[in-house]
């Protein structure tokens, strides 16, 4: 699975890749409700991470009477879609008020940096997608990031961010070196 | 359980609430409360429930110790926080607590009755309530967080939970219902401050097949998380309140959009919603009356407008989330062109407790107009950050220092920004004003869904207000110009005064473009944009005025605008000149080395590294 794209801008998803069959078992659960548009992009996205147009078109013609333009119109209004390929982990950097007023603003630019990325981007080992979010709703812990579902709180200090990305790394390293050991 | 499959009565439920105080109060019986909103999670809560439970798990003959989730106590600070109730004692709050300090308590306290008294607040062996934090406040939405297991609907029964819901249906007319809240006057919590009662009164005579309550848990003000905490530490209290609002105005269903990124408090919400099903306080004939009533949960995907009441109809119906024109209001056509009313959470957090105490009660907190308490979500530059709930009409001076404990490391007060990118900056002469829907708005902010950000000398209010800005430029739905193309324009031209290329005249465009985009946009979010820039302006003008005329950032923080300079006493060590980016840092080793203003970026490392305090900033 992995390996199953290796272009970063366009996406790879096979038309007999499995999780079609458990969306398609998703929709059939919610069909018979009103307005399960969103519902529907919503666990497309938790199964295959994004919602690339390839998925949306398949969806179109799997509801009646949903267009791929509206689905699209949906998938571009709200921020929670993502259209492209993310990175492993991603890491969301509050940008909520009480956040910005401690200084997350230099989280970013820290992680931009580091990762050489921009807001929105991938980098390039395809390890990491960078989003700056509205509030998180840890407000006391401000300035805070997230990698996944860990929060990062009270960042002050931004040379911490090279060391927390290390982990990352270090559990990728040792999850490849697992895999070769077992492949041996 | 085994009540829960008998048809459900008021006796039952007494019954129940019963069974639980008597256990609760059995002598001997030891309650371990812990933190478990997102707050304490991402401070730790989960590996300290798990230390607290495998200590129990070891002990088989204990019996009379709980230990129970609950929502957030409201003050973030301290989490994780563990507390310990046994009836007839003195409650011992725990902070700051790891696995390692958990196991210690467990031994120490629970199974050897001795407290730990180190790892209380400060060490001084008190509770949460005796800080000043408490002192001034009254719990009324947040009564229960912080006390009950949330996931537990025996624990929201044994606090008259459902009572309001009984009462209402067993011995009010829908009408009697939407009399007691208009009595009440409870106003709207998410912003707008329009009374319930009148509200729901507007929707109670439509006809319709189908009418439908919604509950806007779309808590999307950056710097207000109260919604979330309330939905964590309380749930039931929320499904009490609509179905409550479902008998008043003839609604059999209710929907809850909330946020995706509160996963904690969805999950709470659906298994609360199964609990509440499981009883038969939702679903058909509830308490053995003629009234039936059933909750969904529709997720939010991300988009700031769906707080607008005609936006969020458009987002349950699975479509853009863009408002449209009022009238019709939804009352009158709303979700699926049925009559719908919105309430949000923290409005309908007091419902279920006025119906049941009656409109006089909810009338003995706060001011006339602005009857009861509001939550904030103090934060920023403050001692105290947390959640506060006060009655309306204390002041914001009592607020910030009285229970915040003013601004940290010495620093200077310099505004306090309430009702978040609606709303505007207050300052020190503002301070003493009454906090309620009217006196906020009169001083040009606005009560908003109740962030209160305090903001220090360190702060530049030109940045802020583009702050702001950048958020209402990015969550504008398109729909109207104004708000779209104003927005932007808006941004651009607080964007050009940051970055050090603003012009005098620049300000007066300001203030032309945000009366306009104020006086032409659709909705509330457009209608509101500009007011942290016209709240700023007004305030600050002297700030944006040194960032035009002079090209100066008072405060230090608009990057462009600044200047690097190393003193004389430099000891020429290098390691500026080494971390130097862009290599603008010159000198021998020994003498005092000097930066290249044409090269310099300003990025502000050289300040970082220098051990001796040589470089300055201005």
């Amino acid at each position: 699975m992995a390996n199953e794209c290796n272009n970063r801008n366009e996406s790879c998803i096979r038309p007999d890749d499995p999780r079609y069959k458990e969306l398609k078992a998703y929709i059939d659960s919610v069909r018979d409700q009103q307005g399960i548009n969103i519902m529907v992009l919503q666990e497309a996205q938790r199964l295959f991470g994004y919602v690339p147009l390839e998925v949306q078109k398949w969806i179109s013609l799997e509801l009646d009477d949903v267009s791929v333009g509206e689905l699209y119109g949906i998938s571009t209004f709200y921020s929670q879609f993502n259209l492209t390929k993310q990175g492993k982990h991603k890491i969301s950097v509050c940008l909520g008020t009480a956040c910005y007023v401690k200084g997350a603003q230099a989280i970013v630019e820290a992680l931009q940096q580091h990762l050489d990325i921009e807001v929105g981007g991938i980098s390039e080992d395809e390890m990491f997608s960078l989003e700056a979010t509205r509030c998180l709703g840890c407000c006391s812990l401000a300035p805070v990031m997230m990698i996944d579902d860990d929060v990062y709180a009270k960042l002050y200090d931004t040379k911490q961010i090279p060391e927390i990305l290390d982990k990352y790394y270090l559990e990728s390293e040792l999850e490849h070196e697992m895999e070769s050991e077992v492949d041996a | 359980m085994a009540k829960a499959k008998a048809k459900m009565t008021l006796d039952t439920l007494k019954s129940i609430q019963a069974d639980v105080l008597a256990q609760q109060e059995k002598e001997n019986n030891i309650r371990i409360l812990v933190g478990m909103g997102t707050c304490g999670i991402s401070a730790g809560a989960r590996e300290v429930m798990a230390a607290l439970e495998a200590e129990l798990a070891e002990k088989s003959d204990v019996e009379n110790v709980q230990i129970i989730p609950c929502g957030c106590a409201g003050m973030c600070t301290y989490e994780p926080i563990v507390e310990v109730v046994e009836p007839g004692k003195k409650r011992v709050t725990y902070v700051h607590v790891t696995p390692e300090k958990a196991s210690e308590i467990m031994y120490k306290h629970i199974f050897g009755g001795d407290p730990v008294v180190k790892y209380t607040i400060n060490g001084e062996f008190k509770t949460l309530n005796e800080q000043n934090f408490y002192q001034k406040q009254k719990r009324v939405v947040l009564k229960n967080c912080g006390e009950i297991n949330p996931e537990d609907i025996n624990e929201y029964i044994s606090r008259d939970g459902y009572q309001g819901l009984a009462k209402a249906v067993l011995e009010l007319k829908p009408e009697d219902v939407i009399e007691i809240m208009k009595d009440s006057g409870l106003r709207g919590r998410g912003g707008g401050g329009f009374p319930t009662g009148v509200k729901w009164s507007f929707a109670a005579p439509n006809k319709a097949d189908q009418k439908y309550i919604i509950c806007n848990a779309d808590e999307g003000d950056p710097g207000a998380f109260m919604d979330r905490s309330v939905l964590e530490g309380d749930p039931h209290a929320i499904l009490e309140a609509m179905a409550i609002g479902g008998y008043a105005i003839g609604a059999s269903k209710g929907f809850i959009y909330v946020r995706a990124e509160y996963p904690v408090a969805v999950q709470r919400l659906q298994t609360a919603i199964h609990q509440a099903r499981e009883l038969g306080l939702l679903g058909d004939n509830i308490l053995g009356s003629k009234f039936s009533f059933d909750i969904d949960i529709r997720l939010g995907a991300g988009a700031f407008v769906c707080g607008e009441e005609t936006a969020l109809i458009a987002s349950i119906e699975g479509k853009r989330g863009m408002s449209r024109n009022k009238p019709p209001f939804p009352a009158k056509e709303g979700l699926w062109g049925k009559p719908t009313c919105i309430n949000n959470v923290e409005t309908l957090a007091n419902i279920p407790q006025i119906i049941l105490n009656g409109a006089d009660w909810f009338r003995g907190f706060g001011t006339d107009k602005s009857p009861g308490t509001k939550v904030f979500a103090l934060g920023g530059k403050i001692n105290q950050t947390g959640l506060v709930e006060v009655p309306m009409g204390i002041t914001l001076r009592e607020v910030i220092y009285d229970i915040g404990e003013g601004i940290p490391d010495g620093k200077a007060f310099k505004a306090v920004q309430t009702g978040g990118p609606s709303g505007g900056c207050i300052t020190e002469e503002n301070l003493e004003i009454p906090i309620d829907f009217d006196n906020l708005v009169a001083i040009g902010s606005m009560m908003g869904s109740g962030g209160m950000i305090v903001m220090d000398e360190d702060n530049c209010m030109v940045d802020i207000a583009r702050f702001f800005l950048d958020f209402t430029v990015d969550e504008s739905c398109g729909k109207c110009v104004p708000c779209r193309e104003g927005t932007k324009r808006l941004h651009e031209v607080l964007d050009r005064i940051t970055e050090g290329e603003g012009e005098p005249e620049d300000l007066q465009r300001l203030e032309d473009l945000a009366e306009n985009i104020k006086a032409t946009s659709l909705c509330g979010l457009g209608q509101t944009a500009p007011n942290p820039v016209l709240s700023t302006l007004k305030h600050f003008h002297d700030e944006y005025e040194a960032h035009v005329t002079e090209k100066k950032c008072p405060a230090l923080v608009c990057k462009p605008l600044l200047t690097f300079e190393i003193k004389d006493d430099c000891r020429g060590c290098t390691l500026c000149s080494r971390m130097c980016p862009v290599r603008a840092i010159t000198g021998e080793t020994k003498q005092v080395h000097v930066i290249d203003q044409e090269k310099c970026t300003k990025c502000g490392t050289c300040l970082t590294v220098c051990k001796f305090g040589s470089i300055i900033k201005y």
